[in-house]
């Protein structure tokens, strides 16, 4: 019986020590750097990693995707949820304890409220994937730590969208006393307190001491620095000024970090939710040919273009509508039966030069409309007209700047362009809105309607199968490639080049993914 | 004097008006929108209402005409609006840059100055000889070698030597001199060799010039040491033109310095010129535009007045 407290005791001491044993390491800045600077402090307003990495550590969202193991998702400030069979009701239970950083208590109210906003977003705010929610009939709140989403129709994204790096959420009661609040102020319940941004040169955030994660951040803090010139860029890393650059390396930039770093950098590559894609102005011709645009699809070696243009730029698969490599996406064998990707690129290209020839236009002659943006852009676009000239097309090329670029091609001031299609995650609503009608979508700048796309796209959303989803997908792709109003290059390829002692932070294959850098720690 | 010094002052006034007019009506001409730029530039997107309603919070849906009202009417009271791309005020937007790239270029024209005029001098006194050939070879490569490309090379020396670049983020001189002097003498040195060897050639060429004058004749003959005659009356005379050089190329510099700032990522006017006329930012580009041509024309006076001190036979009347 002398022996029992002993045991106890020592039970508990084992207890303790065990769960005294962490790995990571508390402390420290990281100095991160980043090639642009966001405009403003809304995420339901802001597109770019420029804003992501700055100032996602401020926030939490419903959900999130869990970076170690993509696509999977997690609960953020969501505890647990359940999405009814009918999959029209997203019922979400909230974590309890959670503060904003003025001390503030979190809610449901402050869910409904963020939800409202971009939503139905009110008078003078801006609200960029407001359409994405547009499936959203009702937000209840039965009580402070419960969500309820009802929904109009099923929709095979939703739960995807609630994971959205954009969807921080806001304080209620900030939002209803100025719902611009969120543009001019940082305020939320992240890891990380805004600490100061100092326009043109840097970004602060330091601990957040009340966070709902006990233990986390690790960090004490960090510091985002606004670096432009890529060339200055990778020299603050090489000399250790900054530990990382979350957006992504050229293969000669990588190539230099690692032959001057060797053993003190990690590198991680690998497929980037990021394409480039070549659209026709379909209300010029001779691009309302069909028949043209397969012709020019048809011409491109794909597979060999791919292998080479992955040794100069940030390109490397190939790829349909869906980035290869994601569960939707069509396999290798499938893909190759699309026009412009077999493998016997002689076969495409006399089928190509047939093509032009019925359509009257056997030494096309046109102008295509390119971002003077160095990658990838110009490398692929040099690339896709030496692939026309093998069939005898002649093209110049005509690279914008960025605005201009961007006015040309929405005012439909270009015959042939090359465009981009970027998402934070894998998920075909999102994907596709790029080959819907233009009347459906904002960022179709072929100016063509299509219904039977339309349809198909519709359909795979309302799908409540993965295999119905699939055939869906299927057909949908094989109508974009075979119109080919706007068909897809080769996809991006992700390189990373961090500082060995930054840890705890997980590649995906989107930049504007995990950067909330709640389990990021310095290994020093 | 006074009467030319308010007469000038005075002038300054339609000179900034033909400023500012030209600049409204030439970013008017830009093709571009600013707001498309913002909300699609990474693929987002928006419907036109929602653009509609941002450009209207711009107050680009206004007539030209009621744009320029507004441009002039803020020009009267030194009101320069908002930035369109961030909502921050002008003013906060351009004085927390201006600090960095006044310094920069007043350590640029420091360098220039401790440099030029005793290498000019010299270079013009040793006529000829090999002193001369090597000030004038030190000079003529820096008129050859872009100041930015120096920059590059000096960055890359300092990383792959001593695997160290200068701090990144500007603090400001009275916070931390090592700190700032460490991130700042680098570019100042790129800048200012260039900037040496513009005001060198000046100053040799006019010494020279000057060298032929009676006067050095006259002093000499009578028997004053050849330093005093140098000093007090050759350079004297020599420094006209170069404080005309000096004025315009410190001038330059307070927002000419695009490249250099990329490479050293200073955060400075330049850098600011090119991102908000990229962006088609009118009232940024606006009023970078009214600050540079503010700057010239002060320097100019302030140029003129020297010519004043320098030489008293220049009386402005």
């Amino acid at each position: 019986m002398k022996r029992l407290p002993l045991l106890l005791m020592m039970a508990a001491a084992l207890a303790v020590s065990a769960g005294s044993v962490y790995a990571q390491k508390r402390g420290g800045e990281l100095k991160f750097a980043v090639s642009a600077e966001p405009p403003n402090y809304d995420c339901h307003a802001n597109t770019s990693f420029a804003f992501v990495h700055p100032v996602r550590p401020h926030y939490n969202t419903l959900l999130k995707f869990d970076a170690a193991n993509y696509p999977k998702i997690k609960g953020d400030l969501a505890e647990s949820w359940t999405v009814s069979k009918d999959s029209l009701t997203y019922t979400f239970k909230l974590r309890r304890g959670v503060k904003f950083h003025d001390g503030s208590d979190f809610s449901s109210a402050d869910v409904k409220a963020s939800y409202e906003r971009i939503a139905n977003p009110p008078k003078g705010v801006i609200s960029i994937r407001r359409g994405a929610y547009s499936d959203i009939a009702s937000i209840e709140t039965p009580d402070a730590h419960t969500v309820v989403f009802k929904l109009k129709a099923p929709n095979s994204a939703m739960l995807s969208l609630f994971a959205s790096p954009w969807d921080c959420i806001y304080s209620a009661a900030k939002l209803k006393q100025d719902p611009n609040f969120p543009r001019t102020n940082v305020m939320g319940t992240g890891p990380f307190v805004f600490v100061e941004h100092a326009a043109g040169s840097h970004w602060v955030g330091k601990r957040f001491d009340g966070y709902f994660e006990k233990g986390k951040p690790y960090l004490d803090g960090y510091r985002a620095i606004f670096i432009r010139n890529t060339a200055a860029r990778v020299n603050a890393l090489q000399a250790g000024e900054v530990l990382a650059e979350f957006r992504g390396h050229s293969p000669a930039d990588k190539d230099r970090l690692v032959k001057a770093l060797g053993d003190k950098v990690n590198v991680y590559e690998q497929p980037w939710c990021c394409a480039l894609v070549v659209t026709f102005n379909t209300e010029k011709k001779p691009f309302d040919d069909a028949r043209v645009r397969r012709a020019l699809s048809l011409a491109l070696d794909r597979w060999g273009g791919a292998q080479a243009l992955s040794k100069i730029a940030l390109v490397r698969w190939v790829g349909g509508v869906l980035r290869p490599g994601y569960e939707l996406a069509p396999t290798e064998e499938e893909l190759t039966q699309y026009p412009g990707f077999g493998k016997d690129i002689n076969k495409s290209r006399a089928e190509a030069k047939r093509l032009l020839k019925e359509a009257g236009v056997p030494d096309l002659k046109f102008k295509f409309t390119n971002r003077n943006i160095p990658m990838p852009y110009t490398p692929v676009g040099v690339f896709l007209i030496d692939q026309w000239r093998q069939i005898g097309v002649t093209v110049e090329h005509e690279q914008l700047d960025t605005k201009l670029y961007q006015a040309a091609l929405r005012a439909g001031n270009y015959e042939a362009g090359l465009d981009f299609n970027c998402d934070f995650m894998d998920e075909p609503n999102l994907q596709l809105q790029k080959y819907l009608s233009a009347d459906k979508s904002t960022i179709n700048y072929g100016r063509y309607n299509d219904r039977t796309l339309d349809g198909l796209f519709e359909k795979q959303v309302r799908a409540t199968s993965r295999p119905d989803r699939v055939k869906y997908l299927r057909a949908f792709e094989k109508r974009v490639l075979e119109e080919a109003y706007t068909f897809p290059t080769i996809w991006w390829h992700r390189v990373i080049v961090n500082w060995k002692q930054m840890k705890g932070w997980h590649m995906s294959p989107s930049h504007y993914l995990n950067q909330d850098l709640s389990e990021v720690w310095l290994d020093q | 004097m006074l009467r030319y010094i308010v007469n000038r002052l005075l002038l300054m006034i339609p000179t900034l008006i033909g400023v500012a007019i030209l600049v409204f009506i030439l970013l008017r001409m830009m093709p571009g929108d600013i707001v498309e730029l913002k909300l699609l530039a990474e693929g987002g997107g928006v419907d036109a209402a929602t653009l509609e309603a941002e450009r209207a919070r711009l107050g680009l849906d206004k007539s030209l005409w009621g744009q320029f009202v507004d441009w002039m009417t803020g020009l009267a009271t030194l009101d320069f609006g908002v930035s369109m791309w961030t909502g921050r005020p002008v003013i906060e937007e351009i004085s927390s840059r201006l600090e960095l790239s006044m310094q920069v270029a007043l350590m640029a024209t420091f360098l220039a100055i401790i440099i030029a005029i005793p290498l000019g001098t010299l270079s013009a006194l040793f006529k000829d000889t090999w002193i001369d050939h090597v000030i004038r070879v030190f000079a003529i490569a820096g008129l050859a070698v872009p100041s930015f490309w120096l920059g590059m090379v000096i960055i890359l020396l300092l990383l792959l030597n001593f695997n160290w670049i200068p701090p990144l983020t500007y603090t400001p001189i009275y916070e931390d001199p090592w700190r700032n002097l460490s991130q700042l003498i680098w570019p100042a040195m790129a800048v200012g060799y260039r900037y040496s060897a513009v005001a060198t050639r000046m100053m040799r060429s006019t010494i020279l010039e000057v060298l032929q004058e009676d006067y050095i004749r006259t002093a000499r003959a009578k028997g004053v040491l050849e330093r005093l005659v140098i000093a007090r009356h050759a350079l004297r005379n020599a420094m006209l033109p170069v404080i005309t050089v000096i004025g315009l190329e410190f001038a330059f510099l307070i927002g000419g310095l695009v490249v250099t700032e990329q490479v050293f990522n200073l955060n400075g006017l330049g850098k600011l010129f090119v991102e908000t006329v990229t962006r088609g930012d009118f009232t940024m580009v606006q009023a970078l535009v009214m600050l540079i041509a503010g700057f010239f024309i002060i320097i100019n006076f302030i140029v003129d007045l020297l010519y004043a001190v320098f030489d008293p036979r220049v009386r402005y009347r």
